[in-house]
């Protein structure tokens, strides 16, 4: 058995079924044992970035570790956007790169790369395996590691005479999974203390929460406490319950935003109070006693004050919470929040909001969605309703253009029966736009792509309109977008276009009822803001509720400029 | 930023005992460098343990940016302790040589200084003597600035290492003593440890 061999059987050991990757010079041998497993599936992506964002999909949409591969060099560094990604948003993720010989390391060799030094600072932790004995050991560890506590990617780096080289050890099973975290109890108590005494009451959930969903929403309803999910969490709490506020921050609803800026007790689970969720971090919460449940200690007393940090796994603190539930009785609260709620506003004229509720409309609860990033991403969390947590996938923390397609290729992989949905923009899409290359390659049928089109790069318009007076600086695509549907044609992608209201439904019937994997062009109009907002460096009470005045619509005139231009 | 962070500036000495793996310097310094905060001086050596070497490392900043430097180095995966030394009592000592030009005229009075502050001379030459110093940060500074009318043409420091006082020592050994099998079990058994220990996050907020 060589090296590499041992590579597979361990993961085969480990339960992993799909691999997403692309060979390469210095991981040939591993590819070449692949031949003797069938058991693991590989998926061929058509860039190493969309093999670690395929892999980020499946571990959102399960749960479970996604793997991905890739060789040295130039494959190992298109990896890391995606390593990034996963460790900001802690997903458990396994990425394995082969490298150059273990003599030739340090020489700058052919397709030499220092990725564990390129990758300290994006990962968990990474490896180099310099024995070939030691295959087994590192995997089982950095696995273990990816998957424990807080989540997060490692990477295994492998040079390849290790891979080559005869194994005589042995192959480990799994290392024993370690207990949930329990809180203590007399911080359990002293929480339950402040709850009780709380008479606006709110609690934020993050993605921590995700796996705690049921938890959390008996807790939330046993103590009468009106949630607000944060991008992440969306889906950690049913969006039909009536204590439900929507998500918080930089597009957060007005009830979420207002509510928080005046709670008195804000109980947060699983969340590590990003900016875009405080915005101004000293008018964050003004007045609440924050209660914060973490796993991760680094995170408590990170960003905001906390009265009350609880450290522990969020289900089992849910747990330990529920048990002296006392339910709260706050009136006035509920009258107040019932306002804000009323101010929301649903998109009734034709526009990416109207587009993209629109499709989400027509989702399921089972269905995943997932978004690329950008003003489509923030509409999506906006309109979509999750019932169930692991629905919503998207590139939180590191906000990766590109990530939507390729995530949603691994969600569909991870679940054939479900349709997985991707809400892409124009210029994320053609970030990774060749995986569509990889649904044929793996015979997927169920990803559903929608492209809202707005020929902008539409967040970075909408800040350039807000505090670059309008001044829009290399945004505007619409002069060299591809025809979408041809795009997808040649890639063997039946697709379908909308371009007003009146045709959408027919076309979202199409896309939706065709039997293979499809994509939905909806032209859209080109200057749509996304609102509410935060602006960056305000509090969340200095929210912009309504799109300030409409605009006028600059596509005739950027046109026209871009025409000059080319024919200058 | 945090709310904590008003503090005044000042050095913080903290040990902090690793796994003797390659880079893993790199990932304490990176984590410091990533905020943006200096390290005045570091020093690494063996411990008593196999695979187990110990830093000590002072950092000027305020208490609340330590207090989160510290959570980020636990969690890191080659970290098997750190020990804050604001919260213990601590002995520390700093090594350093020191080249200070002499003349026939200031050789005696060099000379006399040096040994008032119980230094060795470890080299002799006709225009310079070095000596070797060791102590805490005050002795160290008062016997340079004794020295500097003199002409101090070179010096070289160790960086401070420190130890808790054995009458508070807690450092946990059988969290890494595990110096037969070297394998999994330092790096699991290191994790749980740690999960453990921060359970009871104090409330410094």
């Amino acid at each position: 058995m060589t090296g590499a061999k041992a590579l597979w059987a361990t993961l085969a050991n480990h339960g992993i079924t799909t691999v997403f990757g692309y060979p390469g010079g210095a991981i040939m041998p591993v590819y070449d044992a692949l031949t003797f497993y069938p058991e693991v599936r590989h998926i061929l992506t058509r860039h190493e970035q969309g093999a670690a964002h395929a892999a980020e999909g499946w571990a959102k949409a399960t749960g479970q570790l996604g793997v991905c591969m890739a060789t040295s060099g130039p494959g190992a560094t298109n990896l890391v956007t995606g390593l990034a990604d996963a460790m900001l948003d802690s997903v458990p993720l396994l990425a394995i790169t082969g490298n150059v010989a273990r003599h030739l390391m340090g020489t700058d060799a052919f397709q030499e790369a220092d990725i564990t030094g390129i990758t300290l600072p994006i990962t968990k932790h990474n490896f180099v395996v310099r024995e070939v004995e030691d295959i087994p050991r590192v995997l089982s560890e950095a696995i273990y590691i990816a998957r424990t506590g807080r989540p997060g990617p490692v990477l295994v780096d492998i040079p390849k005479d290790v891979q080559l080289a005869a194994f005589h050890g042995e192959l480990l099973p799994p290392l024993p999974r370690r207990d949930a975290l329990k809180p203590a109890p007399e911080v359990v108590e002293r929480a339950q203390e402040v709850l009780r005494s709380a008479r606006r009451p709110v609690m934020m959930l993050g993605g921590g929460a995700l796996d705690a969903a049921q938890e959390v929403t008996q807790l939330a309803r046993a103590w009468n406490v009106p949630v607000s999910t944060t991008l992440m969490g969306l889906g950690a709490f049913p969006a039909s319950d009536p204590l439900w506020l929507g998500m918080p921050g930089m597009h957060g609803s007005v009830a979420a935003n207002r509510a928080i800026s005046d709670a008195d007790v804000l109980l947060s689970i699983g969340m590590r109070f990003d900016d875009r969720v405080t915005g101004r971090v000293n008018g964050f919460a003004p007045h609440a006693q924050i209660i914060h449940v973490e796993l991760d200690a680094a995170e408590i007393g990170k960003i905001v004050r906390t009265h009350v940090p609880v450290r522990g796994d969020a289900k089992e603190t849910a747990r330990a919470l529920l048990a002296g539930a006392a339910r709260l009785e706050h009136p006035e609260w509920d009258a107040q929040i019932a306002e804000w709620k009323s101010r929301t506003q649903t998109p009734d004229h034709w526009g990416a909001g109207y587009a993209i509720k629109a499709v989400c409309d027509r989702l399921t609860p089972d269905d995943i969605l997932s978004s690329d990033v950008g003003q489509h991403q923030m509409i999506a969390a906006q309109e979509a309703r999750f019932e169930k947590p692991r629905r919503w996938l998207n590139s939180g923390g590191l906000g990766t253009m590109g990530f939507g397609f390729p995530a949603a290729i691994g969600a569909a992989l991870a679940e054939p029966g479900v349709r997985s949905v991707v809400i892409a923009g124009d210029g994320g899409f053609q970030m990774t736009a060749q995986e569509l290359a990889t649904l044929k390659h793996a015979n997927i049928r169920n990803v559903k792509i929608c492209i809202v089109n707005n020929s902008f790069l539409g967040m970075v318009r909408q800040w350039q309109e807000l505090f670059h007076e309008k001044r829009y600086s290399e945004v505007w695509l619409g002069d060299s977008n591809p025809d979408f549907v041809k795009l997808a044609a040649a890639y063997d992608v039946p697709a379908y276009r909308a371009t007003t209201a009146d045709d959408l439904p027919a076309a979202i019937d199409a896309w939706l009822d065709d039997p293979n994997s499809a994509l939905l062009e909806v032209v859209v109009p080109n200057e749509h803001g996304v609102f509410p907002m935060v602006p960056a460096g305000a509090a969340l009470y200095e929210m912009i509720e309504t799109e300030p005045g409409r605009t006028p619509d600059l596509s005739d005139e950027m046109e026209k400029a871009a025409e000059e231009a080319n024919n200058a | 930023m945090s709310s904590h962070s008003r503090d005044p500036q000042r050095d913080q000495l903290l040990s902090i005992l690793v796994h003797d793996e390659p880079k893993v310097l790199t990932r304490i310094t990176a984590l410091f460098g990533r905020r943006g905060y200096n390290i005045k001086s570091l020093s690494v050596g063996q411990t008593e343990h196999p695979g187990i070497s110990r830093m000590t490392i002072v950092v000027n900043g305020d208490r609340g940016v330590v207090e989160q430097a510290i959570k980020q180095l636990e969690r890191l995966i080659d970290v098997v302790k750190v020990i804050d030394h604001s919260l213990e009592k601590f002995v520390d000592r700093e090594l350093v040589l020191v080249k200070v030009a002499i003349t026939p005229e200031t050789r005696v009075e060099v000379r006399q200084i040096a040994e008032d502050f119980r230094t060795r001379i470890v080299d002799v030459g006709r225009h310079a003597l070095t000596f070797e110093v060791t102590g805490d940060e005050g002795k160290i500074t008062a016997f340079i600035e004794q020295m500097r009318p003199f002409g101090i043409l070179e010096t070289m420091r160790t960086g401070r290492i420190a130890l808790t006082r054995g009458s508070n020592a807690d450092i946990a050994t059988h969290v890494y003593h595990d110096g037969e099998t070297q394998t999994l079990k330092p790096v699991v058994e290191g994790v749980e440890a740690r999960e453990e220990r921060a359970r009871h996050v104090p409330n410094l907020f």
